[in-house]
């Protein structure tokens, strides 16, 4: 299931890169005359009203949610892991606050967080990057908390204290390192959410905006074309399933391998 | 456990006031000035004074997040641009929608998961299990709306086996009017014997309420497989195997029941969960919930009614999550110590 997993993903992200040697046409090359084509050998996947080649896009658009899948991973991740390791290092009252705080973006639905945040934001790539991220950090927040206060009082974080070393120092160079494996496996997991939650910001008009080629904004242009030209709004949807479908595998494999006693739930 | 109820309801009321000061800062954030917004473009600069003074605007935001807290209290959640009607009242009607769609969705995915979740962890690393797994991973990977689109067009537009959209047959209203007690149609429609409406509104929830169902199904298969086989391998099911019980039994009579704490929390994660992740196939289903009222506010950019729809998701989040807790302190007094 793991090697299933790691081999489609690094399929989508060759392609995804690849994209300008791979695409037949440029993604925004507009031709009228060749609108809503059918999927024939000179388009694989049929051409969109604009005559735009749907092979050529998907793969474009690869590049689109892949990239936010790791603004957003990297950028929460970040936040989230040194909010953590503090809470969970100092502990008292210091943590308090924090895992308050983290409590009050826990109870926003994700989605929903991020569609009041790209209402008032103007809709681009990095607005649903910055929208996500900003519902996304706390579960790592609260993740590495609980690590990093279990991992805190073992005994070579107490000798480290007792040699004197600061206390920046220990969580970087003790607390942190041992304490990234879950991290790394939630992060795994988490990168199939996120991509299917991008789509939707974009589906919902609040994300990337035409010519740019993104699944979610490609399936809501096609969709009051959905019972007379399929395929305008199914290879993008496929693309967007085979994408969280590919990281949802990988994740879980990660996590059998790496850290088999744990399950978060979202 | 009455110490930790009183903590657990405290922290759950700070949260609720931490969400109303986040709503109150991003409404502040929308860019334009809800003075012209009320007294339109052309008013006279004395008559947006008069708008200002009327909404406290010129008062210091502390004092004015102080009156929307009152105001919200008070169950002035302010009105909606687009439906011109109180939000409380768009929500009051809305969310029972919501909850019917839900409700379905959720009673669908526990009968599918939960069988499924056992009958993988029965045959685990074989034909049955690898199937399930793949199913469960595929059931959680689909985007929401792309999956309510294709199954709209092929089993409503397409094959018309079910109807295209909305709650039920629209001129129902006039051959048969319901009476509305709970606002839940599928409730009422049952109380006052309204069998038209009844099936007419089971009928309509199928599609909607099978796509909303996919992630929930997904989730409850993996987390009971997952929690059945770490089950089997404790003392219990140890001694019962060696006693000669069969794998099944042994499965469904004494791993299940321990399995089941776990899985009971995530259906009520998963409960509020569902209810965002329903809002896109309202939209796409015409159905008359909270989703299809989000997504037209957001459309309309109607903060008041966004920010109402924002709030009560997260109040239903955080009841949820104050529930599961609730009810693992009371199963497993251990939780009480977190």
């Amino acid at each position: 299931m793991r090697r299933l997993g790691a081999f489609l993903l690094a399929l989508i992200v060759l392609a995804s890169l690849a994209a300008p040697w791979l695409a037949p046409y440029p993604e925004d090359a507009v031709d009228p005359l060749s609108s809503l084509l059918p999927p024939s050998p000179e388009h694989w996947f049929g051409t969109d009203q604009a005559g735009r080649d749907i092979f050529s896009r998907v793969l474009y658009g690869g590049q689109t949610s892949l990239l936010i899948a790791i603004a957003v991973l990297g950028s929460s991740a970040l936040v989230g892991v040194a909010l953590g390791m503090t809470a969970g290092y100092a502990g008292g009252w210091l943590r308090d606050v924090i895992m308050r705080v983290t409590d009050i973006f826990l109870a926003f639905p994700a989605l929903l967080l991020s569609v009041a945040l790209a209402v008032v934001l103007d809709p681009t790539v990095t607005t649903v990057i910055v929208a996500i991220a900003a519902t996304w950090w706390p579960w790592y927040a609260r993740l590495s908390m609980s690590v990093a206060a279990s991992v805190s009082t073992r005994p070579y974080v107490d000798a480290a204290r007792c040699l004197g070393v600061p206390a920046p120092l220990i969580v970087v160079r003790h607390v942190l390192p041992n304490s990234l494996t879950p991290v790394l496996v939630q992060l795994s997991l988490d990168a199939g959410g996120v991509i299917l939650t991008a789509a939707a910001l974009s589906y919902l008009g609040l994300g990337a905006q035409d010519p740019i080629a993104e699944w979610g904004l490609m399936v809501e242009q096609g969709q009051s074309l959905i019972s007379t030209n399929w395929w305008v709004v199914t290879f993008p949807g496929l693309a967007i399933v085979l994408t969280a479908f590919a990281f949802n595998v990988l994740g879980e494999g990660l996590r059998n391998a790496l850290d088999p006693r744990r399950t978060v739930i979202k | 456990m009455v110490g930790y109820l009183i903590r657990r309801l405290g922290q759950a009321l700070l949260v609720v006031a931490g969400v109303v000061t986040l709503t109150f800062v991003i409404m502040r954030l929308v860019p334009g000035d809800p003075a012209v917004a009320y007294a339109g473009p052309k008013a006279t600069p004395e008559q947006l004074a008069a708008a200002r003074e009327r909404f406290g605007l010129d008062d210091p935001l502390a004092v004015q997040l102080v009156a929307y807290l009152r105001d919200l209290l008070t169950g002035d959640w302010g009105t909606s641009l687009h439906s011109r009607q109180p939000v409380l009242d768009d929500l009051a009607l809305a969310f029972p929608a919501s909850l019917e769609l839900v409700g379905t969705a959720l009673v669908i995915a526990v009968a599918v998961g939960l069988p499924v979740g056992v009958l993988a962890a029965r045959f685990k690393t074989r034909f049955p299990d690898f199937v399930v797994r793949v199913g469960s991973m595929l059931a959680v990977s689909f985007p929401v709306f792309w999956l309510a689109l294709a199954v709209q067009t092929i089993f409503a537009t397409g094959l018309g086996w079910f109807p295209v959209a909305g709650e039920y047959d629209g001129d129902l209203d006039t051959a048969s009017p319901l009476t509305l007690w709970t606002n839940i149609t599928v409730v009422d429609a049952l109380i006052t014997g309204n069998w038209p409406i009844l099936t007419s509104t089971l009928w309509h929830l199928v599609l909607p309420a099978l796509v909303v169902a996919a992630y929930p199904a997904g989730v409850i298969a993996q987390l009971t497989r997952a929690a059945l086989i770490e089950e089997s391998t404790q003392d219990h099911a140890r001694l019962a195997r060696a006693l000669g019980f069969r794998e099944s039994t042994i499965l469904t009579r004494f791993s299940l029941r321990a399995a089941l704490n776990p899985v009971l929390a995530l259906i009520a994660l998963v409960f509020a969960y569902s209810i965002v992740n329903g809002f896109l196939v309202e939209a796409i289903f015409n159905w008359p919930g909270l989703g299809r009222y989000a997504t037209t506010s957001i459309r309309s950019h109607d903060t008041p009614a966004i920010a109402g729809v924002t709030l009560l998701v997260a109040v239903v989040y955080v009841l949820a999550n104050l529930v599961v807790d609730l009810l693992q302190g009371v199963v497993d007094p251990r939780a009480r110590a977190r």
